[in-house]
């Protein structure tokens, strides 16, 4: 039976994950920022077969505060089996470009937090020797683009963090995934008229409960062609890149 | 994605589609027009469709509340579907009290449609076993309703349509079911008096009985046909009879062929096949709960197969009193227009009165078919069985219309006129337009 912390439980992606595990009678100790929305998920959880979900409710904006609610989640669940980091934002592009305020704030919750999180939980998890710790990041950080490159560079900085401490800590026993989904409709989204490339929040979920399950560490890109499309992205010229 | 078709593909419909995500959340209005809740679009017709309109996607609310195993009561948000009911509860030992022939429909459309199953001789309509729901309306409003608390709105929700208000969740009982299995018997009957007769005697022996009947067949075979009936298994029947879990394929209609792929040829040569595939007049059977309640459910977008025109489905219920001499004319009636498909679902509804308004089972005979859209021919032929229908006192299913007239509606449901005064003057459908006359 799994035991596992959420960081940003609400993210129509983590739920998803959460679901699956549930079904397999795991352990919870759920982090977001609204208070009603992590108990219904609480509740949803243990219809679907969870076997204790604990809930904490923070704002994961306050830098200070991450560590203990890190140190919280391993004292609540005993040992964190896995660890998934969800939380995020997708920002408005052109606000940002004229505000730094509003590009600091996005950097702060896509990365900064984040890139706590990660540090403790990777000593946590190196000092149990034994975990998987998730990171959610994105396609969008493969390559800046003009449409959304604030968004792409909070997403990009996880990415090598990610692909870095997976190096590190495979001696250790720790697994570090770093997750790329492509378009999800979640709540995210929901403004975005949506087109055949768009997978649902299920199914990314299903995936990346399967790669935990596997012991799978690097990059995993949902759905996985993803990975070819960057790819091309990734080594496009400019003039191209410069419509995107 | 294609958002806001209904499961016949016909009418079509423009229309701007809102993800409801939070049930805690006030109802989400566009600032004008009417707005209309949908669930996962299984209704055939345009009880769930609102052309120039909005709808609202219910999809989103798909949580759980809670599930006591010991009572068998469970508490969900309004999106849910059958499916996912399932999955949690049969574990346990419960399974739905009702399910309609596929389970990817969602709690509030069950409910809106008062869905029926195979066993409404012995358990009535979906509504039945609703304990409670939330409902909220456009003016603000959020209300909990029961048959003690808001019981007129409870009344007009039930087999309401989407047009009183929308539910957000809903607390259900469900019933026990010590396995996936059933076992009982699959008939070949000649006829529609052996049908009535088996169907008489099997009403107090067997929790599930539906037949199909061969539409194509005429003069001495006419309504000839294959009866099935059925009991679940307790877990340690399943277990004795060594009953497994059948492998499912994913199997798909991957995409819409240009033409319809149902035509006299097809269905005459499918429904021979089937009939004559049992040898013996009587097979005993064992089926899981999949194979049994939901054959359809296997081949996923099986709608497609009639090509982008579309599809009408046709269900009706003729009252007890002369269901034989009804159900022989609309089979005479279809059989000499060589238009209906595979087969005919015949089934004879129970006694036990439906708890909705609008609801749409009496006691009598049901049938229900599909017809590919040939134009006009396929109309007139559906409107002569409208007349029969009326003529009898019987009516038609609104979850598979989309073709009938206001009189037959009217004539079909007498308490419309005491049900208008629900409708919330924010919703609307191209049902409630078409055929009551309303915004
Ligand atoms: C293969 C197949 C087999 C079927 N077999 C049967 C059967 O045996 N018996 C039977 O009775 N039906 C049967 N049906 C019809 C189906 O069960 C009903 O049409 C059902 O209501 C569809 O539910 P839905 O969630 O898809 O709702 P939709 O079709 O999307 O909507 C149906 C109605 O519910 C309303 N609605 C949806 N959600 C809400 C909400 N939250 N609040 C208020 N109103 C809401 C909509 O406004 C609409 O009026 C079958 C359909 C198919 C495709």
């Amino acid at each position: 039976m799994l035991r596992i912390a959420i960081f940003g439980a609400t993210s129509g992606i983590a739920e998803a994950t959460a679901r699956v595990f549930a079904g397999e009678g795991a352990r919870f100790f759920l982090v977001a920022r609204n208070a009603v929305a992590l108990s219904d998920i609480a509740a949803d959880l243990k219809v679907r077969g969870a076997s204790e979900v604990l809930t904490r409710a923070a704002d994961l904006g306050e830098l200070d505060a991450l560590q203990g609610i890190c140190d919280e989640a391993k004292a609540g669940l005993g040992e964190i089996d896995v660890a998934l980091i969800a939380h995020g934002v997708l920002p408005d592009q052109a606000a940002c470009e004229n505000s730094v305020e509003a590009t600091r704030d996005v950097l702060a919750i896509n990365t900064v937090s984040p890139a706590l999180l990660m540090t403790r939980l990777g000593e946590i998890l190196a000092r149990q020797g034994a975990g998987s710790l998730i990171v959610l990041s994105s396609v969008a950080g493969d390559r800046g683009r003009p449409s959304n490159y604030v968004y792409g560079a909070s997403k990009a900085a996880l990415s090598a963090l990610g692909e870095g401490m997976a190096l590190k800590l495979a001696p250790q026993g720790v697994n570090v995934l770093v997750v790329k989904p492509g378009f999800v409709d979640t709540k995210m989204t929901a403004d975005f008229s949506k087109g055949p490339l768009w997978a649902s929040a299920r199914d990314v979920g299903e995936v990346i409960a399967a790669a935990v399950k596997a012991g799978k560490r690097g990059t995993l890109y949902t759905p996985f062609w993803w990975r070819y499309i960057m790819l091309v992205i990734r080594f496009a010229p400019g003039a191209l890149v410069r419509r995107m | 994605m294609t958002q806001g078709e209904s499961w016949g593909g016909y009418p079509k419909a423009a229309q701007t589609f809102r993800n409801v995500r939070d049930r805690h959340a006030a109802l989400s209005l566009p600032p004008d027009g009417t707005a209309l809740a949908f669930g996962n679009g299984r209704s055939y017709g345009d009880v769930c469709l609102n052309d120039g309109g909005t709808l609202l996607g219910m999809r989103g609310l798909d949580r759980f509340i809670s599930f006591d195993a010991e009572t068998g009561v469970l508490e969900c948000e309004a999106g849910v579907l059958l499916a996912d009911i399932i999955d949690i509860a049969l574990p346990k030992g419960w399974f739905l009290p009702v399910t309609p022939g596929t389970k990817f429909v969602t709690v509030g459309g069950a409910i809106a449609n008062d869905v029926h199953g195979k066993n409404h001789h012995r358990e009535g309509t979906f509504g039945r076993h609703v304990l409670a729901f939330e409902l909220l309306r456009s003016d603000g409003g959020r209300r909990v309703c029961s048959a003690g608390e808001n019981a007129d709105l409870f009344a007009t929700t039930i087999g309401g349509l989407g047009l009183t208000g929308v539910v957000t969740w809903a607390r259900l009982q469900l019933k026990r079911m010590g396995s996936a299995f059933l076992a009982g018997e699959q008939i070949k009957f000649g006829g529609l008096n052996e049908f009535f007769a088996l169907s008489e005697a099997s009403a107090a022996t067997h929790e599930y009985v539906v037949s199909w009947i061969d539409c194509l067949a005429r003069g001495a075979s006419l309504g000839r046909g294959l009866f099935m009936r059925a009991n679940a298994l307790s877990a340690d029947e399943a277990a004795a009879r060594g009953a497994k879990a059948p492998i499912v394929l994913p199997l798909a209609m991957p995409l819409t062929p240009p033409i319809s792929l149902v035509n006299g040829l097809t269905l005459r040569a499918f429904n021979a096949a089937y009939f004559y595939r049992q040898r013996t007049r009587e097979a005993a059977r064992l089926w899981h709960y999949g194979a049994f309640h939901y054959p359809l459910d296997a081949i996923s977008n099986w709608n497609r197969i009639y090509g982008p025109k579309g599809f009408l489905q046709y269900q009706c219920v003729v009252p007890a009193r002369d269901q034989r001499a009804v159900s022989e004319a609309l089979l005479k009636e279809i059989s000499r227009s060589g238009q209906g498909s595979f087969l005919v679902v015949f089934k004879v509804f129970g006694e036990t009165t439906s708890p909705g308004l609008l609801s749409f089972p009496m006691a009598g005979t049901t049938l229900a078919l599909d017809f590919p859209i040939k134009g006009a021919t396929t109309f007139a032929l559906l409107d002569r069985l409208d007349a029969i229908v009326c003529e009898a006192g019987g009516r038609i299913y609104p979850a598979k219309d989309a073709r009938m007239s206001v009189e037959t509606f009217r004539r079909g449901y007498p308490r419309l006129e005491e049900f208008r005064k629900f409708v919330d003057p924010r919703l609307g459908s191209s049902f409630a337009r078409r055929v009551m006359g309303t915004a």
